[in-house]
């Protein structure tokens, strides 16, 4: 692929802190390379800041690898920026035009306040994990790995929903702010396992309870979760997963 | 699991959304089957409305119905308070809106609050237009076996104002027919991987026939086909 160097006009959201009101700040940036990461080129733009005497722009990143779910820039309106199943830190300069100007700005949900700039709080989506995400199992000796018997096709769906790295991309996109697709990836991975059938019932009501608590919206199937999820999970696991909240509304007695 | 907190729930919300969606779906086949029969006109003139007037008769009188009227509103007001409930709810889970808006989704399942609140108010039309000179010919003048349902529609659709209310109207409910099919199938987890796109297609199918035929009435009525 041709290499270019491109000048771009960024128009960056800053804000203090989670108290402060934001604003958008444009930057002029010169000699961006094709091959460079979107982070990389925030990185390039941080560096002219501090050399400048100026705050650096705040963001989450961390492994760069588009695994871990930490970075999280809505970029001309679209979570993760315009290429599809990628996240931000895999999206690259050449993506982008000589001359264009980019609108970068954070998600943007009641649940996941602003702490500063482009970071945003998901505590929200741990807090649903700690709900019922999870199979309680005893410590001790593991078991030997095929002692559960488990069909393929099982294995290959729960592994599909497993993709997800709660990054947050479903609920900057939903126009109701909905954590809908990451709450039933979990779910969804967990029905399909032996292992998750203990706590099944109860996973599903506790999980999507907290969901409720803290603050996003409700599905309206609009489809725009898993048109810019990085890991393409499909959103038949809200089907699945309104089929186990309901199942279990009606069976699971709770005080 | 109290059925309060049940009820209160996304999910419990949005089942009361898809169980009277699926039920106001059934009332809409059920509606635009008997409309269907004014198409007898077209091919038989002779029938002069006779056909349609006998099923609208029925329709008018019968006190299955009449019960069936009053579920049908019922179900028509909760499907609509809880809309209006869950659109305002949703709203508030974004106080502050993004300078680009999300697209990555179709614009008409995006604005189903929209589209409901239009149906809502071409509903008010609706009913004033051919519900209510049904009822004042039942309980008034008690002379609904003379009453003409033919000859009223017939007279309404030479107003074009009326017809292109009745054709906005019809498309409000397309669109919203377009996602609301699918979602409500959705909303109870009744797709999987296999029948997903059966699903999807069923609903874009269910809605152009049943709008195509809503709209047929006032535009082969106005263009002097149904007289």
């Amino acid at each position: 692929m041709e290499h270019k160097n491109l000048s771009l006009t960024l128009k960056v959201w800053r804000q203090k802190n989670s108290k402060a009101q934001g604003g958008f700040e444009t930057y002029k940036i010169d000699g961006i390379s094709t091959e460079m990461s979107f982070l990389e080129m925030f990185d390039v733009l941080n560096e002219k800041l501090i050399n400048e005497g100026k705050e650096p722009v705040a963001f989450d990143h961390d492994c760069r690898e588009g695994i871990c779910g930490m970075c999280s820039m809505y970029i001309n309106g679209r979570p993760h920026g315009p290429w599809h199943g990628t996240t931000t830190c895999q999206l690259h300069m050449r993506a982008f035009n000589n001359g264009d100007t980019i609108v970068v700005e954070p998600w943007r949900a009641k649940a996941f306040p602003v702490i500063r700039d482009l970071v945003v709080d998901r505590s929200a989506f741990d807090r649903i994990i700690e709900a019922g995400g999870y199979v309680s199992v005893n410590t001790g000796t593991p078991q030997d790995a095929n002692a559960i018997p488990i069909p393929k096709q099982k294995a290959d769906a729960a592994f599909d929903s497993a993709a997800c790295i709660g990054c947050g991309a479903c609920v900057a996109a939903c126009k109701n702010s909905s954590a809908m697709l990451f709450v039933s990836a979990k779910v969804a991975q967990l029905a399909n396992l032996p292992q998750g059938q203990p706590e099944r019932a109860t996973r599903a009501l506790n999980m999507l309870d907290q969901m409720d608590k803290e603050g996003f919206g409700s599905c309206t199937h609009t489809g725009a979760c898993e048109a810019v999820c990085p890991k393409e999970i499909s959103v038949l696991n809200i089907a699945k997963l309104n089929n186990e909240y309901l199942g279990a509304s009606l069976t699971v007695a709770r005080d | 699991m109290s059925n309060g907190n049940f009820f209160t729930s996304s999910v419990g919300r949005k089942s009361i959304m898809g169980a009277t969606g699926f039920f106001l779906i059934s009332f809409l086949v059920v509606h635009v089957a008997i409309n269907s029969l004014i198409f007898i006109n077209i091919f038989n003139p002779s029938d002069k409305g006779h056909t349609f007037n006998v099923a609208a008769n029925f329709m008018a009188t019968n006190w299955v119905i009449h019960i069936m009227e009053v579920v049908l509103v019922l179900g028509l007001l909760a499907h609509a308070a809880t809309g209006i409930r869950i659109t305002i709810l949703n709203k508030q889970k974004r106080p502050v809106k993004y300078a680009i808006a999300p697209t990555s989704s179709t614009w008409y399942s995006r604005s189903m609050g929209l589209l409901g609140t239009l149906i809502l108010l071409f509903l008010v039309v609706h009913l004033r237009d051919f519900w209510y000179p049904t009822k004042v010919a039942e309980f008034v003048n008690h002379d609904i076996d003379q009453f003409n349902t033919y000859q009223v529609i017939v007279a309404a659709f030479q107003n074009p104002i009326r017809v292109v209310i009745y054709l906005v109207g019809v498309a409000s409910l397309f669109y919203h027919l377009m996602h609301g099919f699918q979602a409500a199938f959705r909303t109870f987890g009744l797709v999987n991987k296999k029948y997903f796109s059966t699903i999807q297609c069923a609903g874009k199918y269910f809605a152009i026939i049943v709008c195509t035929l809503f709209a047929l009435m006032p535009i082969l009525t106005f263009i002097g086909l149904i007289k």
